[in-house]
């Protein structure tokens, strides 16, 4: 089982990004995704900035691959989309159907991130024959739902042509939206949000009126209140998940990571935080649920 | 322009097409449908004498087929698209890529729309659609602004169209998970989104609370009138402000762009609402029958009358309505 860091969804200042990746450099992390995915005013590091850090990784011994924005509305954003599909040191996670419709009139392999609506074997196979060689399925599908598509004949000579990831650690994004929350939560609108989101490195919290944690809103993109975490499960994965996605936090990801390797097996679980964490996507159940594993 | 009007049911069939709209859009009563609701669509009877009556109006159909395939399912959503092609539907539209290519393979006469669930905003997305199955159309989700629909409409090799009125989705349609989040089923998998059976109204000595599958969705005073919890709509706490965190409780209403909507030469606008009565569809079909016919005679000078602005506004959820993410602002 391969081990991959997501990309940062929150927006982190040029210094803690790099100072992340020095850390992740060294680490035991497999694949590492990179760029910013959720708003294009986030320009703390531009695209050479990304693939400095690229290179680094790359040198490293990580396999890098570099991920694309999940809501393109204008033509400067589908501008920078395509900068990242013109370079070709690196593959690309696309998030956006605009993203596939470019690297594949290229011929380029690429990766589909859990952005990208995919519930069938039908729609796998297509992605395939457009140059898809990893797939990470939307974070609301289960275990049972991911093994009807693997297992379906259409699939059967194609299993060795593509991998298959899984959103396995952290707030998951759940919705991507026309307007900016974390300035609406300042008072501020988009246009004039001032780039506040970098003064919340996790996101600002959504309580219920009686202290529920719903949800987590980072910029344009809604997230689970609770973090998904699915290190008691990776048991459960073995034959069916190549890849296990683990998105980066404020704090101890890294640590994480050796928390889910030692538990690869089953051998060394860690129950899940009472009020914090959540696994029921996985299990077929409301995402926001905790299941027995 | 075509004005393309919600049909629920029969009757609301029946109103949209005596209030003037040139075409609406209906589902099937099965899990292929966004708006699978009991008591809502369809029977085999009520259908026939539905198309009858499109027919005898020269009114077109859409089909909705715009939920994404199970992965044992792909055999009824092909189902739907072989039922939709027999009946005579005049256009198809569909979210699932696999559906889609299903039909672009099946049928390369009948017309394919990329439904709003489909989640299409930009050029390149637009040409993987044309590419691939040689859609007609591609209708927007509602989070674009008026400009940026204008730099799409311009370069846009299909037809665009967009919502006008009704219920505000403020996420990117077909990309949203919130439901299945708080209650295990969402628009993509279920065709559903905050289902009313998990719906619980709660009176309490502090007021109505309103609850989804056990959340707290909202608390109203009794001089509030209380909303149905659709989870984005409802009052949470984030730091120290109780607020509507993500939306109020309107509805999109764009009537006073519709010059600029012609003008950009977007091809259909649409009504939002195959959940509401036929009542409703007659009225706000009317209005906008007669926006249309108004702004076309007299582009430069068009205004929305009071009278019509009164009867959307008090149709409208919460009784207020938003020109959403159509106008910057709002952002």
């Amino acid at each position: 089982m391969k081990y991959a860091l997501g990309p940062i969804l929150y927006y982190w200042s040029k210094q803690r990004v790099e100072n992340f990746y020095q850390l992740v450099a060294q680490s035991d992390i497999d694949i590492v995704y990179l760029g910013e995915t959720v708003c294009s005013k986030r320009r703390e590091l531009k695209i050479q900035d990304w693939l400095k850090i690229a290179q680094m990784l790359l040198d490293a011994g990580k396999e890098v691959c570099l991920s694309t924005m999940a809501l393109l509305e204008t033509p400067s954003d589908l501008a920078m989309l395509k900068r990242y599909c013109d370079q070709k040191d690196f593959m690309v996670e696309a998030n956006d159907l605009s993203a596939i419709q470019l690297l594949s009139e290229q011929g380029l392999s690429f990766a589909i991130g859990p952005a990208i609506n995919c519930y069938n074997a039908q729609t796998v196979d297509l992605f395939i024959s457009k140059g898809m060689k990893r797939w990470a399925m939307p974070v609301e599908l289960s275990h049972d739902w991911l093994r009807k598509i693997i297992s379906d004949p259409l699939l059967k000579d194609k299993r060795d042509n593509f991998e298959v990831e899984v959103f396995a650690y952290g707030n998951m994004p759940l919705a991507y939206l026309a307007r900016c929350f974390t300035a609406r939560s300042e008072n501020r609108s988009k246009d004039e949000c001032k780039l506040c989101c970098i003064a919340y490195p996790e996101g600002r919290i959504v309580n219920s009126q009686d202290k529920n944690q719903l949800f987590v809103i980072n910029g344009i993109q809604t997230m689970s209140g609770l973090k998904y975490n699915l290190i008691n499960d990776l048991k459960s994965m073995h034959g069916t998940v190549d890849v296990v996605r683990l998105s980066p936090q404020s704090e101890d990801t890294l640590n994480m990571l050796d928390n889910f390797k030692a538990n690869e097996s089953g051998l060394a679980p860690i129950p899940l935080g009472k009020n914090d964490e959540c696994n029921g996507y996985w299990h077929k159940v409301e995402g926001m649920v905790q299941v027995e594993s | 322009m075509e004005l393309l009007c919600p049909a629920g049911s029969l009757a609301s069939l029946k109103a949209a097409v005596d209030a003037g709209a040139d075409a609406v859009y209906i589902g099937f009563k099965d899990e292929t449908n966004a708006r699978h609701f009991a008591g809502l669509n369809f029977t085999e009877r009520q259908l026939e004498k539905g198309i009858a009556y499109l027919r005898q109006h020269d009114c077109r159909l859409h089909v909705a087929i715009n939920t994404f395939a199970h992965p044992d399912g792909m055999p009824r959503w092909q189902a739907s698209v072989d039922k939709a092609v027999a009946i005579g539907a005049d256009v198809l539209i569909i979210a699932d890529l696999a559906v889609l290519d299903y039909c672009a393979k099946t049928y390369s006469d009948v017309e394919i729309h990329a439904s709003v669930q489909a989640s299409v905003t930009n050029a390149a997305a637009i040409n993987f659609f044309v590419d691939n199955f040689n859609v007609k159309r591609v209708v927007l989700p509602r989070v674009l602004s008026i400009h940026q629909v204008r730099q799409l409409a311009r370069v846009s090799p299909v037809e665009i169209e967009v919502f006008a009125y009704g219920s505000l989705c403020i996420m990117a349609e077909g990309r949203c998970y919130l439901s299945s989040y708080l209650t295990g089923e969402s628009p993509n998998t279920a065709g559903a989104c905050s289902p009313a059976k998990l719906v619980e109204y709660k009176e309490t000595e502090s007021g109505l609370e309103t609850h989804l599958n056990g959340i707290l969705i909202d608390k109203f005073s009794d001089d509030e009138k209380a909303g149905y919890p659709t989870l984005c709509k409802g009052r949470f706490d984030v730091g120290d402000e109780r607020y509507h965190a993500l939306e109020e409780p309107t509805s999109l209403n764009s009537m006073e762009m519709l010059p600029e909507l012609m003008k950009m030469g977007i091809s259909a606008i649409k009504i939002e609402g195959r959940q509401r009565s036929p009542a409703y569809v007659s009225q706000v079909t009317s209005s906008w029958r007669q926006a249309i016919d108004a702004c076309k005679a007299n582009p430069d000078n068009f205004k929305p009358s009071v009278e019509t602005e009164q009867c959307l506004s008090n149709l409208s959820e919460g009784s207020q309505t938003t020109l959403g993410a159509y106008h910057k602002k709002w952002k």
